[in-house]
């Protein structure tokens, strides 16, 4: 800590700026209050997200059917498991970071040099791994149909087991075409079509007697209501409104939109910390490899910036728990 | 920088010879940690019914779940970012206020959504359509 700030004689004044109450460096104590008001952001958005929850708190969506993909294992439901390997990636990365630390303290060169470079494969395979989590959250796995009211009517099978929209609706011969902007002056864009429309899902429907549909309330043992195949055929013709295919903030085949809002918002905003993370680490990286530091005499830099990556580890064991566990 | 550091976590029942076999050490726990609300996670409808049973406002597994990701929290802070080796009032300065603003801040909007939905629930509101 004596390496960036010069110290003068005004050690022995207490108001002198010479001591440190506290043990801890300017940078450092700085550090430590910048982690403090971003814990309080993020406390923010995941206190945010608990209100919605306990706001839907008998129809929220669960998170054990909505992320069950792991890479190259196309078609299986592995729940948790690749969630489960990105927090230990995280949680490893943090683990070099700290031995990363350790050796700067031995102020051995090679080694901050080689844990660093360890941290940040650590921190680019976990955002890559992120990114893969939302496209495949975006593209969604089966379809489903949005209500009047905004309700999310998934297709089951006679064992309860989800179907894909794919599996029993025939695609027609679409008699709509999408509208572009020279169409129209008042017309600005609209997004994809689905694949299928309303009336070819309820004919596909009821060519499938074995099928039946799911709401978004969950019973008392956690389980999605299976409606009876007549009153989903009912539900289905009255109410049905859109097809919906995959996630994005409007829409939500898993359930509520809310859902989707909270997890592209707070994953997002952890990535992008995460992300900007990574970008500190190689600055520091080439920092130690040119030898600022070694000039300097001190990696208390290494050490800063090693609370923020920690910190970033902090957030997502939090935000682990709240969108995947709870 | 804190060059003496403080070797043993559970409270000085598990102490190590240097920093590096903490580190190690930490990891381990925050992997078993890890590894069994990943179990939890995966078997949560197969559990009995003692998990599912309610208990202050939650299912008694979700308080399993937060009471073990506070326990991650705290190893990650006190040994992967040191506030083990700080001075009391620095680590004091940032955890209490923190956690009293966090747990104020979550009181309120909790409270207030379990009343809204009281409100779907009970009230004249037609949602499910």
């Amino acid at each position: 800590m004596d390496t960036t700030v010069v110290n003068t004689d005004a050690k022995e004044k207490v108001w002198g700026g010479g001591n440190q109450p506290l043990g801890a460096s300017y940078g450092k104590m700085m550090m430590w209050f910048f982690i403090f008001s971003d814990a309080l952001t993020f406390s923010g958005f995941l206190a945010a997200y608990g209100f919605s929850r306990f706001k839907f708190i008998e129809s929220w969506p669960i998170a054990d059917e909505v992320f069950t993909h792991v890479p190259f294992l196309h078609g299986q439901e592995h729940p948790m498991i690749y969630v489960a390997f990105m927090t230990f990636i995280l949680i490893m990365s943090s683990v070099t970071m700290v031995l990363a630390v350790d050796a700067g303290h031995h102020m051995n060169k090679a080694k901050v040099t080689f844990y660093m470079f360890l941290t940040i494969i650590g921190g680019a395979i976990f955002v890559g791994s992120q990114a893969w989590e939302w496209a495949t959250f975006i593209k969604g796995d089966h379809g489903a149909v949005q209500t009047k009211g905004g309700n999310i009517l998934q297709f089951v099978n006679a064992e309860g087991h989800r179907v894909k929209l794919a599996d029993f609706v025939v695609a027609g011969t679409h008699e709509r075409v999408q509208q572009e902007q020279k169409n129209g002056l008042w017309f600005v864009s609209e997004g994809t079509l689905p694949t299928y429309t309303m009336d070819e899902v309820v004919a596909g429907f009821e060519s499938h007697p074995d099928l039946t549909i799911r709401t978004q309330l969950l019973d008392e043992k956690g389980h999605k209501t299976i409606l009876p195949r007549a009153e989903a055929l009912k539900q289905l013709k009255t109410n049905g409104k859109h097809v919906v295919e995959g996630a994005n903030l409007h829409v939500n085949e898993y359930g509520t939109s809310l859902f989707a809002d909270f997890f592209f918002f707070i994953t997002g905003f952890h990535g992008f910390h995460v992300f900007s993370g990574v970008i500190i680490n190689i600055i520091i990286f080439f920092n130690v490899i040119l030898g600022t530091y070694e000039r300097r005499g001190s990696y208390e830099m290494v050490e800063k910036v090693g609370l923020y990556w920690h910190f970033v580890d902090l957030v997502w064991v939090f935000v682990f728990t709240f969108f995947y566990l709870v | 920088m804190a060059h003496e550091h403080n070797l043993t976590i559970f409270r000085g029942k598990l102490k190590f010879k240097n920093i590096t076999q903490k580190i190690w050490g930490v990891l381990i726990l925050l992997t078993i940690i890890t590894a069994v609300e990943v179990a939890f996670g995966i078997y949560k409808a197969e559990l009995p019914q003692f998990f599912r049973d309610h208990f202050l406002g939650m299912k008694a597994l979700n308080w399993i779940f937060i009471t073990l990701t506070i326990v991650k929290a705290y190893y990650i802070t006190w040994d992967f970012m040191h506030m083990r080796d700080e001075k009391a009032s620095l680590r004091r300065m940032v955890v209490w206020t923190a956690i009293f603003l966090i747990c104020y801040l979550i009181f309120i909007l909790l409270q207030e959504g379990g009343y809204i939905e009281s409100v779907y629930r009970t009230g004249f509101i037609k949602h499910d359509f």
